[in-house]
C-alpha cells in the first residue's frame, strides 16, 4: 500500500513536469496547427541555460536565490530561443505558403521542425560536449515543489488565455488566422508570443526536471519530448487542461508500471494506452473537433 | 571539446610526422638501417572520438598512442615502425562498419584495433571478419562480439565472467545473502550482467529479494529504489553505465539508502561518476578491468608512463587500449611474417602476455582469460580492493 502511494506521488510530480512540456506542443498546435518537434530541444537548451545560471548564482550556497533567479533566467533564454526558431525557420515558410491550399502547407513546416530539432541537438553537442552535466543539488525532495509550481503555472496560463486580450487574440488566431488578421489582430506578434510562452514553460519544466533528476545532456529532449508529445495528444492537442490531464496520466501510468514485473517495458504500456484512447476518442480525452482551441 | 580534439589531432600529426621524418632520415644515413628502411606498418583503429561516448574513444586512443610510441622507441615490429591510422566512428555502429571497411580497403592496414561499445565492435567485427583482417577489441565485453568470428579477438573478460564474479564477490567474499538487482532492461550489457549475476547468486544460495528492470533512458528511479529499500536487501547490484548511476545514487541518497549498499560493473568506470556522485557512492564496489593503484608492476609502470605523457590519471579504458595494442604488437613480433593469417594465428596462440591490466591468455573462444579487479569508492576515489577469478 505504501509502495502504491509513493508511486502515485512520484507519478504526479513526473506527470506535472511532462505536462509543462506538453503545454508547449499543445499551444503551438492550437495556434498554427504545427507540431513543433524542436520543442524538446528547447527543453534541453533550457536545462543547459539553467545549469550555467544556477552555478553562476552560487548553486548550493544560496539555494533559494539560485533556484528562483536561475529558473527565471533559463525561461527568458528559452523564450528567446523559441521566438528565434519561429522567426528564422517557421515564419518565412508560413509567409510563402500563405493563400495556397496545397498539402505542403502542413508538411513543409513539419519537416523544418524536425530539421531544427536535429540542428539544435548537434549545436548543443558542439557547445556543451556530449558529457552529462550534473546539476547542483539544491533541495532534497523536489516532488511537492514541482507539483505546486505546475499547478500555479496552469492556473496562470488558463487566466492568460481566457481572461486577457492577448489570450483572446490567441484564440481568434486558432479559429481562423486570416479572419483574425482582418479583424486587426497582429498575428505575427501573437504567434511569437505563443512560442515565447511555450518555450518558457519548457525551460521551467526542464530546470525542475534536472533539480529532481540531476543531469543535463544534449539528447535529454528525446525521452521527455516523446512522453510530452504523447501526453499532449492523449489529452487532446490544442487543449490546456488536456495537456495537464495527459501529462498526469502518463506520469502516473509510468510509475505504476514500475511496480509490476514488466517495469522494463514501461513505454510499451504508455503507447498502448495512447492507441486505445485514440481509437475510442480520436481527438484525445478533452479535445473537441472544430471548436475553440489553444 | 574542440580545443581538446585539436590538441589530440595535432599530437597525432606530430607523432605521425615524427615517424615519417625518422623514416625519411634513415635511408640517407646509409645501409645500416636497410632492414627497416622507410617502411611503416599501418595498423587501423576505429573509435568513438566524437558523439555520446567520446570519452571512451579518446581514452582508448591515448592508450594505443602510448603503446605505439613505446614499441616504436624500442625498435618497432620486425624492424619496422608502426603507424596508427585512427578513424572516428562518431559513436555510431553504422559509421563503425564504414570506417573499418575504409581502413582495410583504402589504408591496407594489417590489423584493426577497436571499439569500446559492444554494438560498434559487433558492426566493425563483421567487416573485419569477412575481409579476413584480424581485429582486437580492447574493452567490448558482450559475449557475441567474438562468437563465431574467426578473425575477432578481445583483450578483456566477457559479461558472463564479470556477472558471475560479481556474484561470487557478493555472496562468498562479502557474505551478503539478501540481494537486489536493478538493471536497464533494453540494454544488452546491463541485462546480460544481471542475468549471470542472478543465476550465480542463486546457485551460491543467496536470495534475490527485489529484481527490477528499468526502461533504457529512464531518469526517475525513485519508485524502483523505494521498492528495493522496502525489500531490505544487504547489497544492490546495479550493472549500468555511469550516467545512469549518478542519477540512481543521488535519488537513493534522498531516500536514505547508503552508498555502501551498491555493487556495479565496469560501466561505472568514469571520472564523471566521481564528479556527479562520489559522496553518494562512498563505500560502494564495482568489478573492473583494472584500478590505478592495483599492485602489479606492469600496471604501475603503465600508470607512471601515462601520467608523464598525458598529465592525468589513466582510466581503465586507456589501460585496455594500451594492452590491446601491445598484445597485437607482441603477436606481430611472434608471427613468422606480417600476413593477416599469420598475425591472426599468433594472436590466437597468446599465452601469459604481461599487460597493464594483468597477465592474459587468449582462449579457444578468442576471449582473454585474465584476473578481474574489485574497485571500491573511498574518499571520493577509485581504490583497489581485491582481485577475483583469472
Amino acid at each position: 500500500m505504501q509502495a502504491l502511494l509513493d508511486a502515485l506521488v512520484t507519478g504526479l510530480a513526473q506527470g506535472a513536469m511532462i505536462a509543462l512540456v506538453a503545454l508547449g506542443y499543445s499551444m503551438v498546435y492550437g495556434v498554427l496547427k504545427l507540431i513543433n518537434f524542436a520543442h524538446s530541444e528547447v527543453f534541453m537548451m533550457g536545462a543547459f541555460a539553467g545549469f550555467y545560471l544556477l552555478n553562476a548564482l552560487g548553486g548550493a550556497d544560496h539555494p533559494v536565490l539560485a533556484a528562483v533567479c536561475g529558473t527565471l533566467g533559463a525561461m527568458a533564454l528559452a523564450a528567446a530561443l523559441g521566438v528565434l526558431v519561429e522567426r528564422i525557420a517557421y515564419r518565412p515558410l508560413r509567409e510563402r505558403s500563405r493563400g495556397r491550399a496545397s498539402g505542403n502547407v502542413r508538411v513543409t513546416p513539419l519537416v523544418t521542425a524536425l530539421g531544427v530539432s536535429v540542428l539544435l541537438k548537434n549545436v548543443a553537442q558542439l557547445a556543451f560536449t556530449a558529457r552529462y552535466k550534473s546539476y547542483p543539488q539544491l533541495f532534497g525532495h523536489t516532488r511537492l515543489l514541482i507539483f505546486v509550481v505546475t499547478l500555479v503555472t496552469m492556473g496562470l496560463l488558463q487566466l492568460l488565455v481566457h481572461r486577457t486580450w492577448t489570450g483572446k487574440a490567441m484564440r481568434a488566431l486558432s479559429a481562423n488566422v486570416e479572419a483574425a488578421r482582418l479583424m486587426g489582430v497582429r498575428t505575427g506578434r501573437i504567434i511569437a508570443f505563443t512560442f515565447a510562452v511555450g518555450s518558457g514553460l519548457a525551460a521551467l519544466g526542464s530546470v525542475l526536471y534536472c533539480l529532481d533528476q540531476s543531469q543535463a545532456y544534449p539528447t535529454m529532449g528525446e525521452v521527455i519530448g516523446t512522453r510530452a508529445f504523447v501526453a499532449a495528444v492523449l489529452g487532446g492537442i490544442g487543449s490546456i487542461p488536456g495537456a495537464v490531464l495527459g501529462g498526469g496520466l502518463i506520469g502516473i501510468l509510468g510509475e505504476l508500471a514500475k511496480l509490476t514485473q514488466y517495469s522494463g517495458g514501461q513505454d510499451v504500456l504508455v503507447f498502448f494506452v495512447l492507441i486505445v484512447v485514440l481509437l475510442v476518442k480520436p481527438a484525445g480525452l478533452l479535445g473537441k473537433t472544430g471548436s475553440e482551441k489553444v | 571539446m574542440l580545443a581538446r580534439r585539436t590538441l589530440i589531432c595535432s599530437s597525432w600529426a606530430l607523432v605521425v610526422g615524427l615517424g615519417l621524418l625518422a623514416g625519411c632520415s634513415k635511408p640517407a644515413g646509409g645501409g645500416a638501417a636497410s632492414a627497416g628502411g622507410g617502411e611503416t606498418i599501418a595498423v587501423g583503429a576505429f573509435l568513438s572520438l566524437t558523439g555520446s561516448d567520446s570519452t571512451f574513444g579518446i581514452d582508448t586512443q591515448q592508450g594505443i598512442e602510448l603503446a605505439t610510441e613505446q614499441t616504436n622507441a624500442a625498435g618497432g615490429v620486425k624492424g619496422k615502425k608502426i603507424k596508427i591510422v585512427a578513424e572516428d566512428d562518431k559513436s555510431s555502429p553504422q559509421e563503425a562498419s564504414i570506417k573499418v571497411k575504409q581502413l582495410i580497403d583504402r589504408d591496407h592496414v594489417v590489423a584493426v584495433l577497436g571499439e569500446v561499445a559492444s554494438s560498434r565492435s559487433l558492426a566493425g567485427g563483421q567487416v573485419a571478419n569477412t575481409s579476413h583482417v584480424p581485429m582486437i577489441t580492447p574493452s567490448s565485453t558482450n559475449v557475441t562480439v567474438t562468437q563465431g568470428k574467426d578473425w575477432v579477438f578481445r583483450a578483456c573478460f566477457t559479461d558472463d565472467m564479470q556477472g558471475q564474479q560479481a556474484a561470487v564477490f557478493a555472496v562468498t567474499g562479502q557474505h551478503r545473502t539478501k540481494l537486489a538487482i536493478l538493471y536497464a532492461a533494453q540494454d544488452a550489457y546491463s541485462s546480460g550482467l544481471a542475468q549471470t549475476f542472478r543465476d550465480e547468486a542463486k546457485r551460491l544460495g543467496a536470495t534475490i529479494v527485489a529484481d527490477k528492470g528499468y526502461q533504457k533512458g529512464e531518469t526517475n528511479f525513485t519508485t524502483y529504489l523505494e521498492q528495493i529499500k522496502a525489500a531490505a536487501p544487504e547489497l544492490v547490484f546495479v550493472p549500468n553505465y555511469y550516467n545512469d548511476m549518478v542519477q540512481v545514487a543521488r535519488q537513493a541518497k534522498t531516500l536514505g539508502m547508503s552508498g555502501a549498499s551498491f555493487l556495479g560493473g565496469d560501466g561505472w568506470d568514469s571520472e564523471d561518476l566521481l564528479k556527479g556522485a562520489a559522496a553518494e557512492l562512498e563505500g560502494s564496489f564495482f568489478t573492473n578491468h583494472y584500478a590505478p593503484d592495483v599492485p602489479w608492476p606492469n600496471s604501475q609502470r603503465f600508470v607512471a608512463d601515462y601520467r608523464a605523457k598525458f598529465h592525468r590519471e589513466p582510466s581503465s579504458l586507456a589501460a585496455q587500449g594500451y594492452d590491446a595494442a601491445k598484445l597485437l604488437y607482441d603477436a606481430m613480433t611472434r608471427a613468422p611474417d606480417l600476413k593477416p593469417e599469420s598475425i591472426k594465428n599468433a594472436i590466437a596462440s597468446t599465452k601469459g602476455f604481461q599487460g597493464a591490466t594483468g597477465t592474459l591468455s587468449i582462449d579457444a573462444n578468442h576471449n582473454a582469460q585474465k584476473p578481474l579487479v574489485v574497485v571500491r569508492i573511498t574518499g571520493g576515489k577509485f581504490t583497489y580492493f581485491s582481485t577475483a577469478g583469472g
